[in-house]
């Protein structure tokens, strides 16, 4: 591993600290089941929430009554958008959502009204009674029908700040970016490749269910524990809805099952809020398996085209290409979508002649926003497709095409930004391809019998090797890290440290939310390495702190880890001058700078002891909140797409080997290696994790993973016995490399991790499909019916 | 105001009624039945509890077949395995691998560990799924379903069960006691595809029975129909074909050519839809693979040890 | 309804059952154990994994009322020590594997995984793989679980 510029020698003498594999500080908790996820909450005499969707994708509200409903014994409340006490829309970016439907709904299980009941039977029996008179509307399901001269608009009266240059009202948001002149590259291009592609909607499938309890407080706030990417995006669209001071909604995050940016958006937040206080009582939401799907944002399918010409020497000329992101009935993160996949379209390569436009679209589809890698992914998948397909056209290796037009630190992108931070794409490239092959044939015994759990179909039996073909692909990838585009990133923390039993206790309170990714060990870790103590006490993420922002983007480790420090190291500074005031006068070496925390104590930095924690600080506490926030960025020209926008790269790359069943369309992986750069390895244990996780859900892209929507706008696999993840017996061995190159930018060198290694696992996976059937393969997820022409 | 505003008294009728009836012996539940033909029978609760669960189903009785132990038996009745309806997968998978090998491979495929412990043949064979897992191997095996009520005991073929997307032959106050299999007399197997390498239902099945006593095959398609099927004019087919080349006796491959014809029959045999599991093309495709795959296989294990040991 | 049974090793009863309820509602909010998971309520996920009469089954396909008189153990009753306190080898193997990212799977694995090396104390990948193939992770990508119940069989094994 290469170091990192990083105080190394700061962490010595202190356990625990930043680099080491520290073991998660909730895991005993959740081993032994007692760590309260948001669905395990219990209020005394708590009533439970339900929300009555509607069924159609498009329809006008003609009527509604709620009268059996509401003399249905047990129930305490029915809400509908009549009853709604101040604002009616909430959104992340664009307030375009119906808290509850306003005479129209737009997408099939939109919310239409909310019952309050004390058992949820009881709920669901009184939503049951619940009458609605629908008309249904012509449906907008793609960009022919939502373009179309006279098409339905799903906005008609937009007021945001992309309604004026996008080029229809059905569309979102559209960004090109365009730099030197394609034309002429054409012209001088020895090869020309020139696909279509089409991405699936993707779901995130987290297990733990969205979920909630609100309780009414006495002041006539409420106190709401929830799970969710970011408390306070979720105050700010709250309380307007509530019609309450955003200081009377206390929001405390509760256990969350898993994220992927399906809790980015809101799901029952607002609604569980309006029940608790038009009841007076706790009230509690939890979203079933089917309901789940229609309760939150999946990632954007897309349909992608791109042109790309390269030179005879293998030096990539120009590329072109078209991103359409269809982001359904409302806004969500649509915009940020269309950015990254925009300005992240050519991949890790370097281009000089780039003419690139992504949209995203206004459907009656279910709506699309964050999922791990948003835009990132599905560019990825066309341009790696792109990449095999020109190397083949120029006889070169994949892998040697694609290290001849690596980007390296230097480079500039098609938005004119420079890499200014290692990217090492081209050895990311040699690490994956140098690991040893696993072996062919991995199903036979010694016993002679084929074990088919080593085969394509696995347990369903369907081959014993007959028809089976190895293939193996590569792929690498670019994503941004953080918010980008001129938005205030920042993260709060608040960092105390005093003497507890004697002994130095730091605690570390933020609003980051831990959806599983391992914020809370790395913050611990942080405050070990800066203020060097043993104990921190991590307190619970709420709204009494500022934001930590929203636990997506790769960024909390970069954003609300660096907050931790800043806050650490403030805190430090003010150790130190206590330590001075107190004990300044015996020993010079308190003047000088660089005086160190370790092991609980203050040391100079040759490791002479100048005093104990507990003695500097007495009985006294130190006490700091502080917002950190990282390298400004800009918005990208709207007409060229030129613009600083992001504030770091991300770089990601696999080898897939694959077994393929050709006669069925089967397909095992068989390993799934990745390469990563991760700048500094905060804690190897939980990263290596990350990028495991985010390479699996790759690859359930790849194989298996979509929400299918018929032309009506019905999501027609809304259950998981339909909508498949991978089990164990789909998931390879999935060997990590992780290289720590720092960025010198970000705290300890770090690079943001979690979303990487999505984007290169799926083409990864498909390339490998494709060398073992030699067919084309411009989609995924990637069905028996394309491999065998059914 | 839409809070109820005269709320004091506390409400008692609310939640959907419902009554759970608890037989403790196969009688109490005939009678039970009968008593209440609407009544939902449940014994692993995999297709149940996931209807009332998710607000599907509502019945008014649910009737609990977990403490009727002669459920959970299985016995040897001459050449025949009476095996209770509620044996569990798991159960089928680890005792009858030799007297029922196609209907253990099937065993295995169910859903999961989980399931394949609680499941058992009568809730496949209640639920009538056209992708229950169990229906090929008992038709390929010619299984007989053994139907009773207060009325009495009948046997139905199991290629009779089926009457249509999840409907079956049962009158409304039967239930399934048991089911009936012979032996096997020859390799068996079992295919299923699934858009996953676990933890799948089937986007189309196949299972083939050689019976070299009888010098006949038998075939069971699942979820390519309407309802399990039998591909008879493949087995028609493939019978004629061993017979007139003296197969049985002579254990000699069988010619590319019969295994292809054999195939197309099956895939033939097919009335598969589009749905969201797979398209109509691909399991035609998928069952015609699978037929000639699971001809091999078992064609090869008649040739070598099973017919050698017979012979022995 | 009223429904008695034994959770792990104490005898319970949970009143006003409704007739349509699962065993793993009840756990959850009627008997104070959330340990299982509710993620998907139609036993593709493994998340609410618990032993009936010692078999692991899932209990949200499991009616209330066909739970009466049986003993169910849950994730709850696995860790081990007079007062429940000491975590079992698969608990202690989880958390130092690496294992558990959200956590949501882990009590159904757990369940799983500790019913898998007590019937197979030597288990290979391929078995791993299988008997954990009705678990679903979304987390982890599995690597590390697989590590956990190595080690939880070698340690297992080495403490006899």
């Amino acid at each position: 591993m290469a170091t990192a510029r990083t105080p190394a020698d700061l962490t010595a003498g202190t356990r625990g600290g930043i680099g080491e594999s520290v073991l998660r500080p909730d895991g005993t908790l959740k081993v032994t089941g007692e760590f309260a996820y948001a669905s395990d909450l219990w209020h005394e005499d708590m009533l439970w929430g339900f929300t009555l969707r509607s069924p159609h994708a498009h329809a006008r509200i003609l009527s509604a009554d709620v009268s059996a409903a509401l003399a249905t014994p047990g129930v305490y409340a029915v809400l509908t958008h009549d009853d709604l006490p101040a604002a009616t829309r909430y959104g992340l970016e664009i307030q375009d959502t119906p808290v509850l439907a306003d005479g129209v709904v737009r997408y099939h299980g939109e919310p239409v009204a909310l019952v309050a009941a004390d058992h949820p039977e009881t709920a669901r029996r009184a939503a049951a009674r619940i009458r609605i008179a629908y008309e249904e509307l012509p449906v907008v399901h793609d960009e022919e029908s939502a373009t179309a001269p006279g098409a339905p608009l799903l906005h008609p009266a937009r007021d945001d700040s992309h309604a004026a240059h996008v080029p229809h009202p059905n569309v979102v948001h559209r960004q090109p970016v365009v730099r030197g002149d394609v034309a002429a590259a054409r012209a001088r291009a020895a090869a020309v490749v020139t696909g279509d592609y089409e991405v699936g909607m993707q779901d995130q499938a987290f297990l733990g269910p969205e979920s909630g309890l609100a309780v009414p407080a006495e002041d006539g706030g409420v106190d709401l524990y929830i799970a969710t990417q970011w408390l306070h995006a979720d105050l700010r669209q709250i309380a307007p809805v509530l019609g309450l001071p955003e200081d009377k909604v206390r929001m405390t995050l509760s256990g969350v099952g898993g994220a992927f940016g399906g809790r980015e958006d809101l799901s029952m937040q607002a609604h569980a809020c309006l029940l608790a206080l038009r009841t007076g009582k706790p009230v509690k939401m939890v979203y079933n398996r089917f309901e789940s799907f229609f309760g939150h944002v999946h990632r954007h399918p897309a349909r992608l085209h791109y042109e790309h010409g390269a030179s005879s020497d293998g030096r990539l000329l120009y590329v072109k290409a078209r991103i359409l992101l269809d982001g359904g009935a409302y806004a969500s993160s649509s915009p940020a979508v269309v950015g990254n996949a925009a300005s992240l379209a050519v991949g890790p390569y370097v281009v000089d002649h780039v003419d690139v436009e992504a949209l995203a679209l206004y459907t009656n589809n279910p709506p699309c926003g964050a999922m791990r890698g948003f835009g990132a992914v599905q560019a990825c998948f066309a341009y790696e497709a792109q990449m095999d397909r020109l190397a083949d056209r120029l006889g070169l290796d994949p892998v040697e095409f694609r290290q001849r037009n690596a980007m390296a630190q230097g480079a500039v992108m098609p938005t004119g930004q420079v890499v200014d931070a290692p990217a090492p794409v081209a050895e990311l490239l040699r690490r994956v391809k140098a690991r040893p092959l696993p072996p062919e044939r991995p199903w036979e015994t010694a016993g002679g019998g084929p074990d088919i759990r080593a085969l394509p179909g696995g347990l369903s039996n369907t081959t014993h090797g007959e028809g089976v073909v190895r293939g193996v692909g590569y792929a690498v990838g670019i994503k941004n890290v953080g918010f980008s585009e001129g938005f205030d990133d920042y993260s709060t923390a608040r960092v105390r440290l005093e003497v507890t039993a004697g002994q130095p206790v730091a605690t570390v309170h933020t609003a980051m939310a831990e959806v599983g990714q391992g914020g809370v060990t790395v913050h611990a870790q942080i405050a070990r390495t800066e203020l060097g103590v043993t104990r921190v006490v991590l307190q619970p993420a709420d709204t009494r702190v500022g934001s930590a922002g929203s636990t997506s983007a790769s960024r909390q480790t970069y954003v609300t880890g660096g907050a931790v420090r800043h806050a650490c190291r403030a805190v430090r500074e003010k150790v130190l001058a206590l330590g001075r005031a107190r004990f300044g006068a015996y020993h010079p070496a308190w003047a000088h700078a660089g005086l160190l925390l370790e092991g609980g104590k203050v040391t100079t930095d040759a490791g002479e002891v100048l005093a104990g924690l507990a003695e500097v600080l007495e009985d006294e506490a130190v006490d700091v909140e502080c917002e950190w926030r990282h390298r400004p960025t800009e918005p990208f020209d709207l007409r060229t797409g030129r613009g600083n926008g992001h504030v770091q790269y991300s770089f990601a790359a696999h080898r897939a080997v694959v077994d393929v069943d050709t006669e069925l369309g089967l397909v095992k992986v068989v390993e799934l290696a990745c390469a990563q750069d991760v700048g500094k390895a905060m804690n190897p244990l939980a990263v290596t994790g990350q990028i495991q996780g985010g390479t699996t859900q790759g690859l359930g892209l790849a194989v298996m993973e979509e929400i299918v929507v018929s032309a009506d706008g019905l999501v027609r696999n809304p259950s998981f016995t339909d909508y498949l993840i991978p089990t164990i017996l789909d998931t390879p061995a999935i060997p990590v490399d992780i290289l720590e190159l720092a960025d010198e930018h970000a705290p300890y060198g770090l690079r943001g991790a979690g979303e990487a290694p999505t984007l290169s696992a799926t083409p990864a996976v498909v390339a490998a499909i494709r060398a073992a059937t030699g067919l084309p393969l411009g989609r995924v997820p990637v069905r028996p019916e394309h491999l065998t022409g059914t | 105001m839409r809070t109820p505003s005269d709320d004091p008294v506390r409400p008692i009728e609310k939640r959907t009624p419902m009554e759970f009836l608890r037989p403790g012996s196969w009688e109490e539940a005939l009678a039970a039945k009968a008593e209440h033909p609407a009544a939902v029978p449940i014994a692993g609760g995999t297709d149940v509890m996931v209807e009332i669960n998710f607000d599907q189903r509502r019945p008014e009785h649910l009737l609990d077949l977990n403490r009727i132990g002669d459920l959970y038996e299985w016995e040897t009745e001459g050449d025949e395995i009476r095996l209770g309806a509620s044996v569990p997968y798991t159960r089928i998978m680890e005792e009858l691998r030799a007297e029922l090998p196609g209907l253990a491979l099937a065993a295995h495929t169910v859903g999961s560990p989980q399931i394949r412990n609680r499941g058992g043949v009568g809730g496949n064979l209640g639920a009538a799924s056209p992708a229950g897992d169990s229906h090929p191997p008992l038709l390929a095996a010619g299984a007989q379903v053994e139907a009773a009520s207060v009325r009495g005991t009948r046997l139905i073929p199991a290629e009779e069960f089926y009457t249509g997307v999840k409907r079956n032959a049962l009158a409304p106050d039967e239930l399934i006691r048991a089911v009936r299999i012979a032996r096997a007399d020859g390799p068996q197997q079992f295919s299923k595809v699934g858009t996953r390498n676990a933890m799948v239902i089937a986007v189309c099945a196949f299972s083939l029975a050689l019976h070299p006593r009888t010098r006949t095959v038998r075939t069971g398609i699942g979820s390519a129909a309407p309802t399990p099927v039998r591909a008879r004019a493949a087995e028609d087919f493939l019978t004629a074909a061993l017979d007139e080349g003296g197969c049985w006796e002579s254990g000699r491959p069988l010619p590319p050519s019969a295994a292809r014809q054999f195939a197309e029959l099956a895939a033939g045999a097919c009335n598969p839809i589009d749905d969201v599991r797979g398209s109509a093309r691909y399991r035609r495709h998928a069952v015609a693979v699978m037929a000639r795959r699971t001809l091999g296989w078992t064609w090869d294990a008649y040739r070598g040890g099973e017919r050698g040991e017979r012979c022995a | 309804m009223r429904v008695n049974l034994t959770v792990n090793g104490r005898p319970r009863q949970a009143d006003d059952v409704w007739e349509g309820e699962s065993l793993l509602y009840v756990l959850r909010e009627r008997l104070g154990l959330p340990g299982s998971k509710n993620a998907c309520e139609q036993g593709e996920c493994g998340s609410c994994t618990v032993r009936l009469d010692g078999v692991p089954v899932c209990a949200c396909l499991v009616a209330a009322g066909q739970a009466e008189g049986r003993e169910v153990v849950t994730v709850e009753g696995l860790a081990t020590g007079g007062d429940g306190t000491e975590l079992s080898v698969v608990q202690q193997a989880f958390t130092d594997a690496g294992a558990v990212q959200c956590g949501f799977c882990t009590p159904g694995l757990l369940v799983a995984a500790d019913e898998l090396i007590r019937r197979n104390p030597g288990p290979s990948d391929a078995d791993i793989r299988e008997a954990l193939s009705g678990n679903l992770c979304r987390c982890t990508g599995y690597e590390m679980i697989l590590d956990a119940v190595r080690l939880a069989a070698a340690r297992a094994g080495e403490a006899g």
